[in-house]
């Protein structure tokens, strides 16, 4: 079938299946492989992608259903000229990420989070956050990456090293 | 030596060389790669533990449209289709039998995924069902058939001093170390804590499943791209599938989608080589997470163990048998069970000393490395018993530990190089972040754990820099990035020591066709090994552009001086580019400096280093479900320098909460021969809402190892002792002992139960689970 949908602000037209899966469409036919697929089950959020501005699991999502729709993917969010989100920046200043696999997934959820809710409690980001799964940094550097975006201060890029205690 | 507040770079966390490309999407990981002409394959598993294959009929499979080729063991002709680094047991396909679900019997190459997964329904199988030996004790049974009923041959990678392979019955690999005399030493000890411990068999999880592209091209060349952890392992399993010399086959590995071990070794890389032979395509074999749960494992452990001390609280003898369930292929556990055996010493002075331990091979998805390499299985075990024995002494535990713990310089193995590190020191330090001395709220109980691993694994890494005559510097690496951060470490290390801007240090690998041989990327022994032989080949380039300064200076070499960046004669400054510029009188030349580490000189001693855990914990736990919480968790990473201490921190925030996960949630459970939580819906792994309310991450950075300026290694130590310090903690705030990981809100809630019933029957305290 063919469908019509607006991706990462472009309008794209495509001859895709009636089976086919939005992570399937969007890494194979779009070459948007910034969307990971690990579970395949709705459980670890890495193949987040929004739909309309809310956070999707793009391996559970038919891609038929995202006609008429806007979809936002890892590879839309930094700006033209090659400036990161914020929350990209926020990522990198914290080192809020090991591995990377998590990553997109994560910085869209995030970005869903803090379109509906700019200022977020703790509590809030915890629990908006506890459906995507990071398996080695311990969230600890996510959360403060979300702080500092929703605090509206930009890092300056370099750490200090000054946590680094000697004995 | 350079101390912190010297560095330039280095100690300094500087932006990830790796980090814009990951945080936009356009890090490349092996499951994002295609190769032109690629086909896919997909693997027909085995619903049986253990069967002969009586036989395989594929010939429906072969006529379905777009199906190019199958491969199943009539198609295997004259490869050596047994691979494996530590014992070459494990069959690309299964060949004669099948030893656990899930085992790889047949795989179909087709020109989509799709066609290849629906072909593997036209394949028919026919199997002799055998008894599937399910467990340790079963598989140990007098008369118990022989899971592996063939000789084979060492792997090149073995890890023991003794090449030869002994496998007895089902018994894969027993390690045995003893010292002084423990029969005595038990006899008059004034207290013994003796008991039978069980640590589960667990998951990684590292979210990019297994995935490998292979093309055997029409010159019988291989190229694999994987998602390998050791790619020079996989080169030399690959070279000897194929009976080919080493260059002929090319490791290339991308970034890397988690690891923590279970990407360690040699996994599907035969099976997709052997497809691309097969087909004459390039071939593609993307598992998925359910499959990568029937790839590999972490060894389960039963330890039996009896610590004793004196009246004084000095600890006078250790005694442990250790059963490890190392599943149906050996892959790492006999280096599992090797590591377990000299681990369950813990950082401690015991002088009587004698550990047995048993890598049992089961019809069990195969077990291998996991984060900390059998240090988490034994001081779960080693570690309770140590609050047992100060709770008999009245010791603090503490204190009790500060009593017993080796000082820098004093040796804990006979054989081993000594402690490297001020243990005290970091024990003191994570009480303090603690607060231990501070009274408790309800239902709070607090533990302070810790562990000493002999680490680093057998040091051989060589490496080049090749410095470029625009001042550009590139680092050629063995070591795989797998997220630790090693590609900018090492960059780190070679702008510090080039005197160019970071920016400038560009990392190439892992590549095995370009980058020289690196044994492993695991063990935490990058920083260490990789980051000194980078450290050395920095100079070594430098040594021989000061060379050819002199000839450019027209002086003799002793008359230049040195500085950071270049040399100085008189008034006259020049760069190394401006040398190498001057020198060749041409632009882009490039030289190498290059570094061959082996175990000699300073790093003859085993282990390269010791690997230290301090980690405690406060919990919180629910008496009316049974549910523990961790109010705060405090680390130290005792690792010398940091080259660079954000990174450093996160790794044992990362490596802790993956011990909470198996302290309080993880567990792969089998009903009957088959696994029953291989999911992600089913398999519990650590969630933000799981993290401590308070995080503390200190750095202990004395300079001792042999590590460039004096710099160890870190990221598995803090995995090890949180099992043990959140049973530790239930045992402080409620009494009860549970000697069996998880520790779930069920088990919990259970023992109170317990605990009340024969307080009302009026008994002693309970000490509930000590049998699995």
């Amino acid at each position: 079938m063919k469908i019509a949908f607006e991706l990462n602000g472009a309008s794209v037209e495509l001859e895709i299946e009636g089976r086919e899966t939005l992570a399937e469409m969007l890494r194979a036919r779009c070459r948007l492989t910034g969307v990971k697929l690990s579970c395949e089950a709705q459980v670890c959020g890495a193949c987040t992608v929004l739909v309309n501005g809310l956070p999707v699991s793009a391996c559970t999502f038919l891609a038929y259903e995202t006609r008429g729709k806007h979809v936002v993917t890892i590879e839309g969010l930094a700006e033209s000229t090659g400036k990161l989100h914020p929350l990209q920046q926020a990522f990198l200043d914290n080192f809020a990420f090991q591995c990377g696999f998590c990553t997109p997934g994560m910085i869209l959820a995030a970005k869903a989070l803090l379109d509906e809710k700019p200022h977020p409690t703790h509590e809030e980001i915890i629990a908006y956050m506890d459906g995507n799964l990071c398996r080695c940094t311990g969230y600890l550097a996510i959360v403060k990456a979300i702080q500092q975006v929703a605090a509206g201060a930009a890092g300056n890029g370099h750490g200090s090293g000054d946590g680094a205690g000697k004995r | 030596m350079k101390r912190p507040g010297d560095f330039q770079v280095v100690n300094h966390s500087v932006p990830r060389s790796d980090g814009v490309a990951k945080v936009t999407g356009t890090a490349t990981y092996t499951s994002d790669m295609t190769l032109v002409h690629m086909a896919w394959a997909k693997v027909l598993r085995s619903p049986y533990a253990h069967a002969r294959i009586v036989s395989i009929d594929s010939s429906a499979a072969r006529k379905r449209p777009g199906v190019i080729a199958v491969l199943t063991e009539d198609d295997v002709g004259d490869l050596y289709p047994y691979y494996g680094h530590a014992v070459k047991d494990h069959p690309l396909v299964a060949i004669g039998k099948v030893r656990f679900v899930g085992e790889p019997i047949a795989a179909v190459i087709a020109e989509d995924e799709l066609t290849a997964q629906d072909a593997l329904d036209d394949i028919n199988v026919e199997y002799e069902e055998f008894t599937p030996i399910l467990d340790v004790d079963s598989a140990l049974a007098p008369g118990a058939q022989k899971i592996h009923d063939r000789g084979y041959r060492a792997g090149n990678f073995r890890g023991f001093d003794d090449q030869s392979i002994d496998i007895k019955g089902n018994i894969c690999q027993e390690v045995h170390i003893a010292w002084g005399d423990v029969e005595k030493a038990f006899v008059s000890a004034a207290h013994i804590a003796e008991g039978e411990f069980y640590f589960p068999m667990i998951y990684a999880y590292a979210m990019e499943p297994y995935v490998a592209i292979a093309d055997y091209d029409a010159n019988g060349k291989l190229t694999v791209y994987s998602s390998a952890q050791h790619p020079f392992m996989v080169r030399q399993d690959l070279a000897d599938v194929f009976r080919m010399p080493l260059n002929n086959v090319r490791v290339v590995v991308p970034f890397v989608g988690g690891g923590y071990g279970s990407k360690s070794y040699t996994k599907i890389e035969p099976l997709v080589a052997a497809c691309s032979w097969k087909s004459g395509r390039p071939v593609k074999l993307q598992l998925s997470v359910e499959e990568a749960f029937l790839t590999t494992r972490g060894d389960d452990a039963r330890v039996r163990i009896r610590t004793a001390v004196d009246a004084q609280g000095k600890l006078v003898a250790r005694q442990a048998t250790i059963h490890f369930d190392t599943g149906a292929y050996a892959e790492n556990s006999p280096m599992v069970a090797r590591k377990a055996t000299n681990r369950i010493v813990g950082p401690y002075r015991i002088p009587n000393v004698k550990i047995d331990s048993f890598a049992v091979y089961t019809n069990t998805v195969p077990a291998s490395s996991y984060r900390g390499l059998g240090a988490a299985q034994v001081t779960f075990p080693g570690e309770s018993q140590m609050d047992e024995l100060a709770e008999k002494l009245r010791m603090d535990p503490v204190q009790f530990r500060l009593k017993n713990l080796a000082n820098r310089g004093e040796s804990i193995n006979p054989v081993a190089r000594p402690i490297d590190a001020d243990v005290p020191g970091d024990l003191r330090e994570v009480a303090a972040t603690l607060h231990m001395e501070k009274p408790l709220p309800p239902h709070h109980g607090r533990s302070v754990c810790c562990s000493a691993s002999d680490a680093g694994a057998h040091p051989v890494t060589l490496a080049m820099v090749q410095v470029y005559g625009d001042g550009s510097v590139s680092v050629l690496s063995g070591s795989t990035e797998i997220g630790q951060g090693s590609h900018t470490v090492l960059a780190q290390i070679a702008a510090e020591e080039m005197g160019v801007p970071f920016e400038k240090v560009r990392l190439v690998g892992s590549d095995t066709a370009i980058t020289l041989f690196e044994r492993s990327t695991g063990a935490s022994r990058t920083t260490t090994l990789m980051g000194r032989a980078v450290l050395e080949a920095c100079r070594e380039a430098i040594a021989q552009i000061k060379t050819m300064a002199a000839e450019v200076f027209g002086v003799a070499q002793e008359d230049l001086i040195e500085e950071r960046g270049g040399v100085r004669h008189g008034e006259k400054r020049l760069t190394w580019p401006e040398i190498l510029e001057e020198y060749f009188q041409m632009q882009g030349a490039s030289i190498v400096g290059r570094a061959y580490l082996r175990r000699a000189g300073d790093l003859q001693a085993v282990p390269v280093f010791w690997e230290i855990g301090v980690v405690g914990v406060e919990i919180d736990v629910d008496e009316e479900t049974g549910k523990i919480r961790l109010d705060s968790l405090a680390t130290i990473g005792d690792v010398g320098l940091a080259i660079h201490p954000a990174m450093t921190e996160s790794q044992d925030l990362g490596a802790a909460t993956m011990g909470m996960g198996v302290g309080l949630f993880e567990e792969l459970i089998y009903d009957g021969q088959q696994l029953m939580n291989g999911t992600m819906l089913e398999y519990r792994v650590p969630r933000f809402s799981d993290m401590a309310s308070n995080i503390y991450l200190k750095l202990a950075q004395n300079q001792d190892g042999v590590g460039p300026y004096g710099a160890k290694g870190g990221g598995e130590g803090s995995v090890n002792p949180v099992g043990a310090c959140i049973a530790n903690a239930l045992y402080q705030t409620s009494g009860v002992r549970i000697r069996r990981l998880p520790i779930t809100p069920e088990r919990v809630w259970k023992a109170l139960q317990e605990k009340k019933e024969s307080a009302a029957s009026n008994s002693s305290t309970a000490h509930v689970l000590s049998k699995p």
